[in-house]
C-alpha cells in the first residue's frame, strides 16, 4: 500500500503570535516554525498502517518555502520513507491559499498514485480547515474528514500503538467527530482522510532514525513544472488584534462571586 | 432568479438546526448588500417540517426530500447544493460552521471554482463589495479576507450572528437531484446522549478540565443548577473522561454564552479561542498565575473540590 501524508510548515504554536504595525501580516521574526501537529498525527496513522501491511510506502509532501524541508525531514525521522517538496516562495500574504495547494496536491497525487492520502483536519496557522475537502473533490474521491479512534488516548488500543483506520477489502473504515457524536464511515481507496486529534499519539524521533532520515531522498517540484496556476481564491487584506478583554478581576469567596453575578454581572 | 444566495440548511431529526438561523443572517446581510435573494437548500429524508421552519424565515426553500440524502455524505450533498447554486445563478453559498458545514462547503467550492471563506465571524467591506473576518492562528489575529472568485462560498460561526427572525414570503418548492453514486458509504452513528442544553446554543457553560482529575460529578451538578450546557477542555477529552463533542477550543467547539464557568483549566491559547466571545466568564483554578485568569471577569483562586460544592449551594439559595 501506498500512502502519501501532506504536511504543511507552520508557526509554532506555543510561539507567541503578534500582528504587524502595518497590519500586513503577523510577525514572523524570532517565531519557530515546525509541522502542523494534526500532520503529525496523521504521519503516525499512516507509519502504523505501513507497518501493518508491508510491503508498504509512506511519501511525505509539502508545498512552501526551501524551509519545508525541515517538516518533511522530521516526518522521515519519525519513519516515513521519502519526501516531496513542491517550492513555492511566497510569503506572508502571498503564501499558498488552501486552494492553491490542493491543486498543487492534486497533481503530484495524479503522478504518485497513492491507495490512501491522509492529511491534518486543519492548519493551524490560517485554520481553514477546506484543503482536504477541496482535494477530494478537485480528485473525484470519496473522503472522510475528522478521522478520530473510538477508544481514549490512554486506551490499551492506543499503548498497542494500533492504528485507529482499519482498511479492508479496498476501502477505509473511519470513526469520525461530528456534532452530536461519532460517525463511521466506509470510504472506497483511493481517498482522503483528514485527522483530528485524538486518532493517536504521534511518535517522537529516535537518534538512530534522525541519522537514517539525513539519506533518504527528497524530490523536488515546482507550480511551474506541475502546471499550476497559484492565484488565490481566497486573499488575506489585513490582519489586526483581536479585542482584548478586561479580565483580571479576583473575588476573595464564593459568596462575593455569587453576589457579583447576581447584581453585576446579571447572569444567575 | 439572478444573483441569489444559497443557504444550505440543515435539519437534525426533522427540525432545522438553530446554527442555520444565524447563517441565514449572514446571508440576508449580504443579500441585503447585493440587492440578492436568499434561496435555502434543504436535504434530507423527511424533512417537510424543516423545509416550513424554514420558509416561515421568509425564504423561498428547495426541499431535496430522498432517500439518496437521508445521511450526508459530502459528496452527495456536494454535487447537489453545486447542481442548486447553478440553477439559481447563486453569487454566495452560505452554510454553518457545523461538522456538517465544514465537511461539505469546500466540495461545492471545487465545484463551482468558488473560493471558500471558512468559519467567518463578521462582514466587513462597502456596499456590494463583502469582505469577510474570520480569526487565524487560534484566535491571535483577526484577518479580513477577500474571496477573488465569482461565486464565493462561506461558512459562518453561528456564535457570531443572532439568529435571523420570522419573515413572511417565504414558500417550498421539491427539488429533485440525483446524484452519481458515492465512493463513500454510511455505516453508522453513535450519539452523545444528554439530557442538558446544546453546548453551542446553550445561555450558560460549565466548563471542567484536568484539574478535575476526570470527575466530572460537581462540574454536572453546577451545570443542572444552572440549567447549562456542560463543556471540557482538550486535556480531559483527550484522556477520555468526556466524549469528544464536549472540547471547547479553536479545534473543538466554539461557543458564545451569557456564562461561561472554568473549572480546573489553564486557560491555554487553545481553550480561550472557543470561549473567549462569551459575555461573562468566571474560572476557577488553585493557581493563581493560571492565564485563564486574564480573560475572566470574575477569578476564584481556590481548590474546586472545595469551593465548587459551596458555589452550588450559595446559587440554590440566590435562585429562591
Ligand atoms: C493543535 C492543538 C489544538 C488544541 N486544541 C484545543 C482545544 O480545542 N481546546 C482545548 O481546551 N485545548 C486545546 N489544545 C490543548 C491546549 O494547548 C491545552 O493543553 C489544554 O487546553 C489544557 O487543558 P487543561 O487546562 O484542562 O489542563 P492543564 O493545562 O493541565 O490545566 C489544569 C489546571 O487545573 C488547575 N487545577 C489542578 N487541580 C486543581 C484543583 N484541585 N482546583 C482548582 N484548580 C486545579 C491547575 O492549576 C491547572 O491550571 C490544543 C493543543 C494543540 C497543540
Ligand atoms: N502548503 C501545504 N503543504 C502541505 N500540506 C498542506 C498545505 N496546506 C494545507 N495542507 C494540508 O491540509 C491540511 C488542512 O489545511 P487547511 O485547510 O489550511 O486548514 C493541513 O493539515 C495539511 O495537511
Amino acid at each position: 500500500m501506498k500512502i502519501l501524508v501532506t504536511v504543511k510548515r507552520v508557526e509554532d504554536y506555543e510561539s507567541k503570535i503578534k500582528v504587524k504595525p502595518d497590519k500586513s501580516w503577523i510577525v514572523t521574526e524570532g517565531v519557530n516554525c515546525r509541522a502542523n501537529p494534526f500532520d503529525e498525527i496523521a504521519v503516525e496513522e499512516a507509519l502504523r498502517l505501513r507497518d501493518a501491511a508491508m510491503p508498504s510506502e509512506v511519501v511525505i509532501v509539502s508545498c512552501g518555502s526551501a524551509a519545508a524541508a525541515t517538516e518533511i525531514r522530521s516526518a522521515l525521522a519519525m519513519g516515513a520513507d521519502r519526501g516531496v517538496l513542491v517550492k513555492f516562495d511566497g510569503a506572508g500574504p502571498q503564501s499558498l491559499d488552501p486552494d492553491a495547494a490542493a491543486r498543487l496536491l492534486q497533481k503530484v497525487i495524479e503522478k504518485e498514485k497513492p491507495d490512501l492520502v491522509l492529511m491534518g483536519k486543519q492548519a493551524v496557522d490560517d485554520d481553514s480547515n477546506v484543503t482536504g475537502q477541496l482535494l477530494a473533490e478537485y480528485l473525484g474521491w470519496g473522503q472522510a474528514t475528522f478521522a478520530s479512534k473510538r477508544e481514549s488516548l490512554e486506551s490499551e488500543e492506543e499503548k498497542a500503538k494500533k492504528p485507529g483506520i482499519a482498511i479492508e477489502g479496498g476501502t477505509a473504515k473511519v470513526w469520525r467527530e461530528v456534532d452530536g457524536g461519532l460517525e463511521r464511515l466506509e470510504v472506497a481507496l483511493p481517498a482522503i482522510v483528514t485527522v483530528d486529534l485524538r486518532l493517536n499519539v504521534p511518535r517522537y524521533a529516535s537518534l538512530p532514525n534522525i541519522m537514517k532520515a539525513k539519506k533518504k531522498p527528497i524530490d523536488e517540484l515546482s507550480p511551474v513544472a506541475l502546471g499550476v496556476d497559484t492565484t488565490a481564491k481566497v486573499r488575506v487584506l489585513s490582519v489586526e488584534a483581536p479585542p482584548a478583554r478586561a479580565g483580571g478581576q479576583k473575588v476573595p469567596d464564593v459568596a462575593t462571586l455569587v453576589q457579583k453575578l447576581k447584581t453585576e454581572a446579571k447572569v444567575i | 432568479m439572478a444573483n441569489s444566495i444559497l443557504l444550505i440548511a440543515e435539519a437534525h431529526e426533522g427540525k432545522l438546526k438553530k446554527a442555520t438561523l444565524s447563517a441565514l443572517a449572514a446571508a440576508r446581510e449580504i443579500a441585503v448588500r447585493t440587492s440578492g435573494n436568499v434561496v435555502g437548500l434543504i436535504a434530507g429524508h423527511g424533512i417537510d417540517g424543516a423545509a416550513k421552519e424554514l420558509a416561515a424565515h421568509g425564504v423561498r426553500v428547495l426541499a431535496a426530500d430522498s432517500a439518496a440524502f437521508a445521511h450526508v455524505l459530502a459528496e452527495t450533498y456536494g454535487q447537489l447544493a453545486a447542481e442548486a447554486a447553478k440553477k439559481t445563478e447563486a453569487t454566495y453559498v452560505v452554510a454553518a460552521a457545523t461538522s456538517i458545514g465544514k465537511d461539505v462547503m469546500p466540495r461545492v467550492a471545487a465545484r463551482l471554482g468558488a473560493g471558500v471563506a471558512s468559519d467567518v465571524i463578521g462582514l466587513s467591506g462597502e456596499g456590494a463589495t463583502v469582505h469577510f473576518r474570520r480569526a487565524m492562528w487560534a484566535g491571535n489575529a483577526i484577518a479580513t479576507v477577500e474571496v477573488t472568485t465569482p461565486v464565493k462560498c462561506v461558512t459562518v460561526r453561528a456564535t457570531e450572528f443572532a439568529a435571523a427572525s420570522a419573515a413572511t414570503g417565504g414558500s417550498v418548492e421539491a427539488f429533485s437531484f440525483t446524484p452519481s453514486a458515492a465512493k463513500t458509504k454510511f455505516v453508522e452513528f453513535v450519539p452523545v446522549k444528554s439530557a442538558r442544553p446544546e453546548l453551542t446554543e446553550a445561555r450558560a457553560v460549565v466548563s471542567g478540565g484536568r484539574g478535575t482529575k476526570g470527575d466530572f460529578t460537581l462540574i454536572e451538578q453546577l451545570a443542572d443548577e444552572l440549567g447549562a450546557a456542560v463543556g471540557a477542555s482538550r486535556a480531559v477529552v483527550d484522556a477520555g473522561w468526556q466524549p469528544n463533542d464536549l472540547q471547547v477550543g479553536q479545534t473543538g467547539k466554539v461557543v458564545a454564552p451569557q456564562l461561561y464557568i472554568a473549572i480546573g483549566i489553564s486557560g491555554a491559547i487553545q481553550h480561550l479561542a472557543g470561549m473567549k466571545g462569551s459575555k461573562t466568564i468566571v474560572a476557577i483554578n488553585k493557581d493563581a498565575d493560571a492565564p485563564i485568569f486574564q480573560v475572566a471577569d470574575y477569578g476564584l483562586v481556590a481548590d474546586l473540590f472545595k469551593v465548587v460544592p459551596e458555589l452550588i449551594a450559595e446559587i440554590h439559595k440566590a435562585k429562591v
